[in-house]
């Protein structure tokens, strides 16, 4: 999956080729990155532990998405309201029938699923943007079924849910699976049949027609599989939080999921998880930022607004100077060292 | 006959609004997502141009609609003119991006609390009354006169000046047009600008009618809609476009729930893309050429 070496190194079968782990140097740093991993949440200290499990959270949606926007070319504008979707099918089940948790899960993939199913359907008369704006509905729609919900039960500020776990150290750890199933399944549905399909279409619809792609169906199984992705990840934040209101969906999260993968890196899903670790961490070093500055007192009532405009602010320095995301600039920081003392490779390489 | 006075103020609203975002698709392909925020800037403007100019409304009202087409313009030169030729994702993220740049802004530069231009202004909001028994805010009245009068000016403009000629070129293919000497950069600026100008207008005209509060956003979404139902790259559609979502949003208030106002529009808009996607007077996509 990796770019090929500078150093002589050929991969000489299909198989080496789309292996995800590949020379012996990754094996051994993918190994010393899960041994970090597990031994971490024994080190860190509570807050810490929570910023690791709000990171691991927002990873598995912001995978979802880049599933859809980054490899298969679709925007959506309705991940917090999927989010939603999610996290109410948990709540009103576990209020209304008081269902366990291995009930509520499945059934917030199965509300996901058939969410991006019906959503879906409008991309296959028209090509272009309207995947995008009936996603818009879609939120809106959630987002009202939602407070109508809240309204009608009583619930006025929200549903309140009892998590099976509390511990946030235990909780690290099923977060952590998680996030690395979700890594999992997305890796092994791009390098297959269905992800070159969905980068067949982000390149150009009538060429992936033309070489045989569904492209009716590509897009819908993009769809359909960040929904369910996603609408998991809902389900969990609700657990996670212990707390389902529709006002904790707003437009601003999803901006806040698109920052994160075009901060990140489109096309990418180390780029996804860069993107994740810059968003959750971006509101603290803002308020660290600000009291430094000494603003803090003075924008403490208006602490959101500084947080929307940098926001934009990053996003449009991203869009404009750095489209790769932060996976350019790391992939141009390898390139430097694996060519120095070379600028570029030395030519017929 | 008061829900008719209802219907016609809130279509003129969604009907000035959703010029902007048709203006926009159809010269440039770009869908503005941002267009709620720059309306309230324009709104905003006008709050600040009618204390800076205080005792001249007209002077205040001239400067503020100047200031929203130099906006516009300047989105254009600064931002989205370096966004041509990158793909169609790229511009619509970007336009997401100045959004909510510009609305954490403007809540830094105008702080939180509803504002009344009007006031400002020194005019007051009259309630006239039109026919049997139904009424109407004077604002609410330039409202729908103000909308009137910015359709014809766009149709004029469109059918019978050299640039609104150049503007349909641009928009129809924009090689070709390229080709015959027209300055594309020119013209997607001009449509960028007059988009803003007539968000700009809506905002200030709503702001007078209400007051400026962060639910003006809302109302620019909730317009977007209504410039699909008609079809995205017809001035045409989006007025029918918007008196279909108009009735149905307060029909459905009146005699369904009221809570439902912020969803219909998206009802309309989902019942649409399943039936007739390109919308009522929408251009179906050309074939996709290799």
């Amino acid at each position: 999956m990796s770019a090929p070496r500078s150093s002589g190194y050929f991969r000489t079968s299909y198989a080496r080729d789309s292996a995800l782990v590949d020379t012996r140097t990754q094996r051994i740093w993918l190994a010393a990155f899960a041994a970090a991993l597990l031994i971490l949440p024994f080190l860190a200290g509570q807050f810490l532990l929570d910023l690791a499990n709000q990171v691991l959270l927002f990873s598995v949606g912001a995978v979802a998405l880049m599933l859809l926007t980054g490899y298969a070319g679709q925007i959506s504008l309705g991940h917090a309201g999927l989010l939603a979707a999610g996290a109410f099918t948990a709540g009103v089940l576990f209020k209304e029938f008081s269902a366990p948790i291995w009930v509520t899960l499945p059934a917030s993939a199965a509300v996901g699923a058939a969410i991006g199913f019906i959503f879906g359907l409008p991309s296959l008369r028209l090509r272009g943007l309207y995947l995008a704006v009936s996603t818009l509905a879609l939120h809106f729609m959630v987002i009202h079924a939602g407070q109508e919900y809240e309204t009608r039960r009583g619930f006025s500020t929200g549903v309140v849910i009892d998590a099976p776990i509390s511990d946030p150290r235990a909780w690290y750890f099923v977060l952590l699976a998680a996030a690395v199933a979700t890594i999992l399944l997305s890796l092994n549905l791009l390098r297959g049949r269905t992800g070159r399909a969905w980068r067949a279409i982000h390149g150009r619809e009538a060429v992936a027609a033309a070489l045989g792609i569904n492209v009716h169906w590509a897009k819908l199984s993009a769809f359909v599989v960040s929904c369910t992705l996603t609408s998991i990840a809902g389900c969990l934040f609700a657990y996670y939080r212990g707390f389902v209101s529709a006002d904790a969906f707003s437009l601003f999260l999803t901006i806040q999921y698109v920052a994160a993968i075009i901060i990140g890196g489109i096309g990418s899903i180390l780029g996804a998880v860069l993107g994740t670790v810059f968003v959750v961490l971006f509101p603290y070093g803002i308020e660290a930022l600000m009291a430094m500055l000494g603003l803090a007192d003075r924008l403490a009532s208006v602490v959101f607004a500084v947080n929307y405009a940098a926001f934009g602010l990053v996003m449009i320095l991203f869009l404009m100077f750095e489209p790769q995301g932060l996976v350019g600039i790391w992939r141009r920081v390898q390139a430097w060292l694996l060519l120095w003392p070379f600028k570029q490779k030395p030519v017929g390489r | 006959m008061q829900l008719a006075v209802n219907i016609a103020v809130l279509a003129a609203i969604y009907a000035l609004i959703a010029c902007g975002y048709v203006l926009i698709y159809r010269t440039s392909r770009v869908l503005s997502l941002a267009h709620g925020e720059l309306m309230m800037l324009g709104a905003y403007g006008l709050a600040a141009t009618a204390s800076l100019f205080a005792g001249h409304p007209l002077v205040a009202i001239g400067t503020s609609a100047l200031l929203a087409l130099t906006v516009g313009v300047l989105v254009y030169v600064l931002l989205m003119r370096r966004m041509t030729g990158e793909s169609v994702l790229a511009a619509v993220l970007t336009t997401i991006a100045l959004g909510i740049l510009l609305r954490g802004a403007m809540i830094l530069a105008f702080g939180t609390q509803t504002q009344y231009p009007l006031q400002q202004l020194g005019w007051t909001n009259a309630s006239l009354p039109v026919g049997a028994g139904a009424r109407i805010s004077a604002a609410g009245l330039v409202l729908v006169l103000g909308t009137a009068a910015v359709y014809a000016g766009l149709f004029a403009f469109l059918r019978f000046t050299r640039w609104g000629i150049r503007t349909r070129a641009a928009g129809q293919n924009p090689l070709l047009a390229a080709q015959r000497g027209i300055r594309l950069h020119g013209v997607y600026a001009l449509a960028w600008g007059l988009a803003t100008f007539t968000g700009g207008i809506a905002g200030m005209l709503i702001a007078c009618d209400a007051g400026i509060e962060a639910t003006l956003v809302t109302i620019g979404l909730k317009a977007f809609p209504a410039a699909l139902v008609g079809g995205l790259d017809s001035l045409l559609g989006a007025l029918l476009g918007s008196i279909i979502i108009a009735s149905a949003e307060v029909l459905l208030i009146n005699y369904v729930d009221p809570l439902l106002s912020d969803v219909v529009p998206f009802f309309v808009l989902l019942a649409m893309l399943v039936v007739r996607p390109w919308g009522l007077f929408g251009t179906r996509e050309e074939l996709d050429r290799v």
